[in-house]
């Protein structure tokens, strides 16, 4: 029939458009929005999450391959750069705070990332995992981009370990609310510089969406992470290797 | 605005460059950050239309995180194979990392918050933290 062929036409174009995935990606993610405004504001209808799972739905369902989809996706995927920049503009503005807190905020910095590093990779080992998937768990709190790096250098798999670091960041941002609650921990700045540190970026997205000073913090945080880890990781396995 | 934007894109670039030159194995965003944050230090009461942009990028940052996770369909049977460790070591790890700093910040800054500096609070925290500032710095006088 010609409505069916049509239709096919139609589809194929769209499929073949940027178009096709910027759209799709903007609309899952507003749907994540919405559910997650239906679900009374709780960080565990996480957006991320909704978004991720119905886009894997619809390219599951169209056929539609990834790479393509990410041709249009692409556009969203860029902004990330020049919000990682932008984390210095708040972190600027809440310097007397940054620079009163500089040694608590270090220590804790490299206590929480040590610890995390090393649950991660005991838990997986003690369940059976296999090396390669040990290996792309290290980076895993760390911000993707550098994490992927590491990975590459450590013998990790990098994409498998972007993959890890997105699920710790929507864990992250799911979860901080309880335990941050359930230790007491009310200080904006404590919370937002712990989201920064174990969830990177989706993190401080949570944190962002608290306010702006734990915002800042969490962007603090997962530079800082990311600056130090870049070279500790891949030191400490080379050492450990030895 | 449009100012601000090329201002993130120029330092990115110089990150990119400088990410280059050094062989640094950290991203030219990261770099570019800190180029950023070193040049606003110099000129604080300054920043144009830059605090504006980056409460834009800011505020539907996980948006952006989208594109790159859905990239999870590629790994569907590697982590269908192994899903169990994966989990469990991606659920205890970021509970320990959310703990540990969370603690660890707290005890060194040696003070206990009252609950209306939280998370939770929005428009009137920004007086919160301010009325916050003496004792922040008298605590912290105590940590060390």
């Amino acid at each position: 029939m010609d409505v069916d062929r049509d239709l096919f036409r139609l589809w194929v174009y769209l499929g073949s458009t940027p178009l096709f995935g910027l759209t799709a990606t903007l609309l899952a993610y507003a749907a994540g929005l919405r559910l997650q405004r239906a679900a009374g504001g709780t960080p565990l209808a996480n957006p991320v999450l909704v978004a991720i799972v119905l886009l894997g739905l619809l390219l599951q369902a169209t056929g539609i391959a990834y790479p393509r989809y990410f041709d249009g996706a692409q556009f969203v995927h860029f902004l990330l750069g020049p919000a990682t920049v932008a984390f210095a503009v708040p972190l600027v503005t809440q310097l007397p705070t940054l620079v009163r807190l500089r040694w608590p905020l270090l220590i804790a910095l490299a206590a929480g990332g040590v610890a995390s590093g090393a649950t991660a990779v005991v838990t997986a080992w003690a369940l059976g995992a296999s090396e390669t998937t040990i290996l792309s768990l290290v980076p895993k709190s760390i911000t993707a981009p550098i994490a992927m790096g590491i990975s590459e250098q450590i013998g990790g798999v990098p994409t498998l370990t972007a993959v890890f670091c997105i699920g710790t960041g929507i864990l992250g941002a799911a979860i901080a609310g309880v335990v941050f609650d359930r230790l007491g921990v009310h200080d904006a700045v404590v919370r937002g510089f712990a989201l920064g540190n174990a969830a990177h970026g989706i993190g401080a997205a949570r944190a962002f969406q608290d306010d702006a000073e734990s915002g800042a913090f969490a962007g603090l945080a997962l530079a800082l992470h990311g600056l130090v880890a870049a070279i500790a990781i891949p030191a400490t396995v080379l050492l450990l290797r030895r | 605005m449009p100012e601000a934007l090329a201002i993130l894109l120029l330092f990115q670039l110089a990150g990119d460059a400088l990410a280059r030159v050094t062989g640094l194995p950290v991203p030219g965003p990261v770099l570019g950050f800190g180029l950023l944050f070193l040049t606003l230090l110099a000129r604080r009461d300054r920043l144009g239309r830059l605090p504006d942009m980056a409460t834009a990028l800011h505020s539907h940052l996980s948006l952006l995180f989208i594109p790159a996770g859905t990239g999870v369909v590629l790994y569907l049977p590697a982590l269908a194979r192994e899903w169990l460790p994966i989990v469990v070591a991606l659920l205890t790890s970021t509970v320990v990392g959310l703990a540990v700093t969370a603690l660890v910040a707290r005890a060194l800054m040696g003070r206990v918050v009252p609950a209306r500096v939280t998370m939770h609070a929005t428009g009137p925290d920004a007086t919160a933290s301010v009325a916050d500032g003496p004792r922040r710095a008298r605590s912290d006088a105590e940590a060390r």
